[in-house]
């Protein structure tokens, strides 16, 4: 890659995450949250971007972030009151801003009206604040007027480096000189500048002639080394701006004698000046005592703040997730290797206590922890996932014309990042459902005797090994009575089928239930939910919903914690070789005689303690063969789905326990019902993995149709 | 023997810039992303010429500087401020605190290595 590319897309992520500091940052302060560091952490995420988009010359994106950081500044500074109708103003600023950082990332293009109007609205802000303020001081750090464009003439250098302004042009031989008599004092030393710098520099700006006056030098004896002794008369041809010649002394103004005039020369060569003589410049014994002040005080405000943050500083690294992924694929033959060699061994003979079998364990037993640590790396907080969704709701807010309050909930649950990736959409979906369906406008709100403002609530926790992302309102909850005749006007579900309100919320995700017409046809929810339940479910995730009718409804995401490795059960059914999940696995049973009943000609269920399980041959299901197999030289595990249904699995051995690496199925080859994946055993052979509520599900469809069937017959 | 430049900005952004344009002239670089960090990685590394950021957060480069010039043994090294500002009072406030010179951003490279080449010389 051009290094300059690659350093555009450094720009690109820092951006991202200024701007998701920039709207937590503006989000506590509406909350009434943020303290003085919150408001410097905003103006900085602004200014960073200013500076990164200067430097690339995105001229939208520059122009927009310096009215906003005016803005921002006045805030810093006390001159604007942080109320809450300014933060609304600069949250949707700050989606703007996003935008074109977006815009100018991939190319796109923004809404110009949008943009235009909250400039106008930032520099309202700015004005209407600003006027008590005084048009006293301009705004400190204020460049360039907003409508003039910064960097709009200026094309990159072959570095991609927008070249400064201020370049210097050739000056034309004149007559009259400048004559500048340069005295520097011992502190001009000792901040580390050097008169001679300063004289080539000023050198650069035309021929001098320079004269030294070292009649002050002591004997060596007295000499004073860190003293300063000497001063120089230097005449400069050209008629060089004075300000350029004052730039070059700008950095030790306080620390010298300066004089600096305008004087004709003769053929004869320039007097030279006293060193005694006074300095011309006034202005910096002036503002010093401030400045030095000021300084003074921003350097204890850090001390103080330093100390907190400081243990922080190191403790991250940036790796590629490149680089992380071929770890975990590398880790992951590591481990498939260990098993086939600790197959080989065993086949061999050699004596479980054999230095070479207690070798192996201890091998399984680094893998093991190197796997997690690895896998570790790769978790992330759902933060970066939750963080952009207040947008989200704002604007669907707006959209829909609501009132609505997004609290979060466990930002700092861990999940690996292939998991993150697809959280999403999901999210996304769901949050877009409860404020679109979910609640009720205001009026009607107003009228239940609730709250004008909704609240909705997204949260995420762990829960037996899975992460759950919960999506709740305090709407009106679903309307069974509608889902239910529609259900059955569509044909979903058959009209003297006794549903429990539970099946009842959940016939939303049915494929060919939402349609267009239902948006505003049922009060409650259901937008594509059937989409969302697929997308989760390739990913061996569930979803469901419950409603409290008038209260409000809850969405249930969940979703494994890793798409990389998995506990599983190692079963064997009609030869074949197969996983199934530990988490979904409760216990392993072994059926007696009797306590297999068959009720029809395909189904069974074996009673289990008081209660009767559905019984699921594996072998059959999956089509491996065609009759059941004899339950009682059969072994049964029971397993839960995440509905909480229970199924009995009929198979014909249980080898044991195993970590194993996933493999898409649908990568690989395709989605097969009732396999959620594969994976490699120690032998070399592919096992499939078995996706147990799909077992579940097609055996509670099958029960469904059967039962239809001999009503209709 | 190159000259070692220490780079404080908290951009990562701007960070690899002055990287890539420092390598470039030959130069060897060291980072740190505000300025508690340039304390502690001037202390371990030391650096021939400083150039730093202003806005930065825990400590800016206004006490950034004062603290090179009042608490290190790198009292004389020259610091070179690299700021999108170009606010005189700001300028004032750098020099007081012992800053040698201020360099606006965005930067052009072969300028910011000629103000290396002759804060060092």
């Amino acid at each position: 890659m051009d290094p300059m590319d690659a350093i555009k897309v450094t720009f690109f992520q820092e951006c991202d995450e200024q701007l998701a500091e920039l709207e937590s940052g503006l989000m506590a302060l509406e909350e009434g949250e943020g303290d003085r560091e919150t408001v410097n952490a905003v103006v900085r995420a602004v200014h960073s971007v200013k500076g990164g988009a200067g430097a690339f010359g995105f001229e939208d994106l520059v122009k927009f972030s310096h009215t906003f950081e005016t803005v921002l500044d006045l805030m810093r500074s006390d001159k604007l009151a942080i109320s809450a109708d300014a933060m609304h103003v600069m949250l949707r600023a700050s989606d703007v801003l996003a935008d074109l950082v977006h815009a100018a990332r991939d190319g796109g293009s923004v809404d110009q009206g949008r943009c235009d109007a909250l400039m106008e609205e930032l520099d309202q802000l700015a004005q209407g604040d600003a006027a008590p303020a005084a048009a006293s001081a301009a705004t400190p750090g204020a460049a360039p007027a907003g409508d003039e464009p910064l960097y709009a003439d200026v094309e990159p250098d072959e570095w991609g480096f927008v070249p400064l302004r201020f370049v210097m042009e050739d000056e034309p031989a004149g007559e009259e000189v400048w004559k500048i008599i340069f005295t520097p004092r011992a502190q001009l030393y000792a901040k580390g500048s050097d008169a001679t710098i300063l004289l080539r520099e000023l050198a650069l700006l035309g021929d001098c002639e320079i004269e030294v006056d070292d009649t002050l030098v002591p004997s060596l004896d007295t000499l004073d080394a860190n003293g300063a002794c000497m001063a120089w008369t230097i005449l400069l041809h050209g008629d060089k701006d004075e300000a350029a010649i004052r730039e070059i002394f700008e950095f030790v103004e306080g620390d010298c004698d300066l004089i600096i005039e305008r004087t004709t020369i003769s053929a004869a060569p320039a007097p030279i000046a006293t060193p005694e003589a006074p300095p011309v410049v006034a202005a910096p014994p002036v503002i010093a005592p401030v400045a030095k002040q000021a300084a003074a005080q921003s350097a204890a405000a850090a001390d103080s703040e330093g100390k907190g943050g400081q243990a922080a500083a190191n403790a991250t690294i940036r790796v590629d997730l490149e680089r992380v992924d071929r770890l975990i694929d590398l880790v992951g033959e590591l481990v498939i290797n260990q098993a086939m060699l600790a197959q080989r061994v065993a086949e061999t003979g050699v004596a479980r206590s054999s230095n070479v079998a207690l070798g192996l364990d201890e091998l399984e037993q680094l893998t093991r922890e190197l796997q997690d640590s690895v896998m570790a790396i790769r978790a992330q907080p759902v933060k970066s996932v939750f963080q952009r969704m207040p947008r989200l709701v704002r604007e669907i807010a707006t959209a829909t014309n609501k009132q609505v309050r997004l609290v979060m909930d466990g930002e700092g649950t861990e999940v690996d990042k292939t998991v993150i990736e697809r959280l999403s959409d999901p999210i996304t979906h769901m949050l877009r459902n409860a404020v679109d369906h979910g609640l009720e406008s205001t009026q009607d709100r107003i009228d239940a005797g609730k709250s004008a403002e909704g609240t909705i609530r997204l949260a995420a926790l762990h829960r037996s090994g899975r992460i759950v992302i919960e999506v709740s309102d305090d709407g009106r909850g679903i309307n069974r009575e509608r889902v239910r005749a529609k259900a059955i006007e569509k044909g979903l579900i058959s009209p003297d089928v006794n549903m429990t309100d539970e099946e009842i919320d959940n016939i939303i995700f049915l494929p060919g239930f939402s349609t267009a017409s239902a948006i505003s046809d049922i009060s409650g929810r259901g937008v594509g939910m059937d989409v969302v339940k697929r997308s989760i479910q390739a990913l061996g995730g569930r979803i469901s919903i419950t409603s409290n009718p008038g209260k409000g409804s809850t969405f249930t995401l969940s979703l494994p914690l890793t798409l990389a490795v998995l506990d599983g059960m190692v079963v064997s059914a009609s030869d074949q070789t197969l996983i199934a999940p530990l988490t979904t696995s409760i216990e392993t049973l072994q059926p007696k005689p009797g306590e297999v009943r068959r009720l029809g000609p395909n189904r069974s269920v074996i009673a289990v303690r008081d209660a009767f399980v559905p019984l699921i041959d594996v072998g059959v299901a999956l089509g491996f063969r065609k009759e059941a197999a004899q339950p009682d030289s059969c072994v049964v595990l029971l397993v839960e789905s995440e509905g909480g249904g229970r199924a009995a699995l009929l198979v014909d051995d249980i080898q044991g326990q195993r970590q194993v690496v996933i493999k898409s199925l649908e990568a690989n080859y395709q989605r097969v019902e009732g396999i959620a994946a594969a994976t490699i055993l120690g032998d070399g052979r592919v096992a499939l993995i078995l996706d147990v509520d799909g077992l579940i599900a097609q055996r509670v469809s099958e029960a469904r149709a059967e039962t239809q069937l001999a009503k209709a017959g | 023997m190159s000259l070692r430049i220490l780079t404080v900005d908290d951009s990562r952004m701007m960070r690899e810039m002055l990287l890539m344009a420092l390598k470039g002239a030959g130069f060897d670089v060291v980072q740190a992303e505000d300025g508690e960090h340039g304390l502690e990685v001037l202390a371990e590394h030391g650096a021939d010429v400083i150039i730093t950021d202003i806005n930065m957060p825990k400590l800016d480069g206004f006490g950034f500087i004062e603290r090179v010039r009042t608490e290190t043994s790198h009292r004389a090294t020259p610091i070179l401020v690299l700021s999108t500002e170009s606010d005189a009072a700001k300028k004032a406030r750098a020099r007081d605190a012992g800053a040698t010179g201020w360099i606006v951003k965005p930067f052009d490279a072969a300028r910011l290595v000629e103000a290396i080449r002759r804060v060092s010389a």
